[in-house]
């Protein structure tokens, strides 16, 4: 009995990611959960700007293609005219915590009933490696040759903290990928939101913390460390907001 | 079904109920707020959705969603407004979704006024954002006409899979007129069957794709077909009202408030002798351009060109036409002053009677 397999919401196409990036994992997860929950037919992917692009040749079924950080508009419209789909945007840092800002946060506030899922990898991948809003103080990237410095760039945001503020979210959680434990919660916390949302209980947001072996000029294996001694420290993995704890499991 | 009186921007919104609209979302701006107003009761009523966005920019990428599942959908602004909306009306003609954008125009450009102007018409009929895309441009002059004008504006847009812009100024959006409404059309999703997101008995499939971005090849081969698209618009879409044009001299060329103002100024003028009609183009894109390929260039003395907008905005597309056979004056006021009767008599009668020389 083969205990690990392809989902069936991947298409059988080689990854155009990076060797040791977590984007392929985190999409595995994510289809993963779709295929767990009978809902490859019923779903919808908005597939935004940016790495998270290249969804556009992996996913199995439905995607609709977003402008720069207008996933959570285009999920609005979507989703307020097809109730009973399950729809989720997939966003990376730049995507979602800075030109997207706006959409996030008024879908958020609305208590849209979709799953955002956050890919926070602190830097922009697909454009080269520019400094994104999550990354690192001290960090380098190509618009911070030196280091992130805080007295110019301010310091990174933390989305969860944020959104778990607002009165109308359902559930925010926050979960990095860099050990098995971490892979295992965050998949739960995705099922979690899409459940939610199948249960029409509004909004749900799940941050998953990630690599970018590439633009951080790291192996894969050094990320991993890096992320256990930089990132988490500073993004820390947990439930923000769970408004219906005791009712969705 | 009987006259009402409605005003103009009211008159819009309850057009596109009938036209079977079921999605609207946008933010408010002056001089369209009667619009989203409208419709954040009258939706709900007929079981549609009503969202006011956090910007103009979510607010048609709202629209972009709602119309990538069939459903027909709204947004509306006035010109800055519809600068920021740039970007989303670009990704609906990228993606092929069709969907109807309202621009009740005001003084430009930046903040600008609030006042009516006709300050948006190369916007809207060059570049409404980036990529070289066209849309059908619609400029009613009557609230009648606004009324039919956007109850057709679906069939358009999902026939082409292509937004359509309805222009018209805050004037017209203010004014109180009789119309008469058509009928409730059924907000159908069988036309848009084929290629949207809906999940439509017997056609959903699990794979199917609606992107704005394209491989080399692909996207040379939409902008191909789109280009062709265009020039079907040239040959069967074009609106124009052609008004006592058949032993002008002058021609007066005007659309929305700018026409209706000129046209009690031409009335006025032929009373006392002077041969002047008007060309008043309906869609402002595509231009009217055989209006002007069949006029008698023997006999034409010149155009006059009227226009809430400095400098003329118009003014290009009359002159690749006439092609330097007559000379084009303007009459034109900006910063959202109106023409009166009087003012456009006037200025009419003394081109006419300099240029009649």
């Amino acid at each position: 009995m083969a205990v690990y397999k392809r989902p069936a919401t991947l298409k059988k196409n080689p990854s155009g990611f990076c060797p040791g990036c977590m984007h392929s994992l985190s999409t595995k997860i994510i289809a993963e959960v779709v295929d767990e929950m009978g809902q490859k037919d019923n779903c919808l992917h908005i597939v935004p700007v940016g790495c998270s692009t290249l969804n556009l040749v992996y996913w199995q079924g439905d995607i609709l293609g977003a402008a720069h950080g207008r996933a959570p508009a285009v999920a609005t419209g979507f989703k307020r005219t097809n109730p009973e789909r399950l729809v989720f945007a997939y966003q990376g840092d730049g995507d979602l915590a800075a030109i997207g800002l706006a959409e996030i946060m008024g879908a958020a506030n609305r208590g849209e009933n979709f799953t955002v899922i956050f890919f926070n990898n602190q830097t922009y991948g697909m454009t080269g490696g520019q400094m994104a809003p999550t990354t690192l103080i001290g960090q380098k990237t190509t618009t911070t040759r030196y280091g992130r410095d805080a007295e110019t760039t301010g310091y990174p945001m933390k989305m969860c903290e944020l959104l778990a503020t607002l009165e109308a979210p359902a559930f925010v959680a926050r979960y990095a990928l860099n050990t098995p434990k971490g892979v295992m919660e965050a998949k739960k916390a995705i099922r979690k939101g899409f459940e939610i949302q199948m249960a029409g209980k509004g909004f749900s947001f799940i941050e998953l913390l990630g690599n970018c072996p590439t633009n951080w000029g790291m192996t894969p294996l050094q990320t991993l460390e890096y992320m256990e001694s930089n990132t988490i420290p500073y993004f820390k993995p947990g439930v923000y907001k769970d408004k219906y704890k005791d009712e969705v499991k | 079904m009987a006259k009402v009186l409605v005003k103009g921007n009211e008159a819009i919104a309850e057009a596109a109920v009938r036209a079977g609209c079921r999605f609207f979302a946008g933010y408010p701006i002056t001089p369209q707020n009667e619009i989203p107003e409208y419709l954040s009761w009258r939706l709900p009523e007929v079981g549609g959705v009503f969202v006011q966005g956090e910007s103009e920019v979510a607010s048609v990428n709202m629209v972009y969603g709602a119309a990538a599942s069939g459903c027909r959908a709204m947004t509306s602004s006035s010109g800055p407004g519809i600068s920021l909306k740039a970007e989303g009306i670009s990704y609906l003609s990228g993606t092929q979704l069709p969907a109807v954008i309202v621009n009740i125009s005001r003084g430009g450009p930046g903040l600008g006024s609030i006042q009516p102007a006709q300050q948006d018409y190369l916007q809207a009929t060059k570049a409404l954002g980036h990529g070289g895309f066209r849309v059908m441009v619609f400029a009613p002059s009557t609230l009648q006409e606004a009324v039919d004008l956007t109850y057709s504006a679906w069939d358009y847009a999902e026939r082409d899979r292509n937004p359509v812009l309805i222009l018209m100024d805050g004037c017209l959006g203010a004014i109180m007129e009789q119309v008469e409404f058509p009928e409730m059309k059924e907000p159908m999703r069988e036309g848009t069957k084929n290629w949207s997101l809906n999940r439509v008995e017997g056609v959903h499939r699990s794979d199917r794709l609606l992107t704005p971005y394209f491989p080399e090849a692909m996207l040379e081969m939409q902008n191909k077909s789109r280009a062709l698209m265009v020039k079907r618009w040239e040959e069967n879409d074009v609106k124009v009202e052609e008004f006592m044009l058949d032993d002008a001299e002058f021609v007066v060329v005007a659309y929305g408030i700018s026409a209706r103002v000129a046209k009690e100024a031409i009335l006025k003028l032929r009373e006392e002798g002077y041969k002047i009609g008007m060309i008043r183009p309906i869609t402002l894109f595509p231009f009217p351009k055989e209006s002007f390929r069949k006029l008698d260039y023997t006999k034409v003395k010149g155009f006059i060109d009227i226009e809430l907008a400095i400098p003329a905005q118009m003014r290009d597309d009359i002159a690749l036409e006439v092609k330097d056979r007559a000379p084009i004056y303007e009459y034109c006021r900006s910063g959202g002053f109106l023409f009166d009767d009087d003012g456009v008599y006037t200025a009419v009668k003394k081109i006419l009677d300099g240029g009649a020389k």
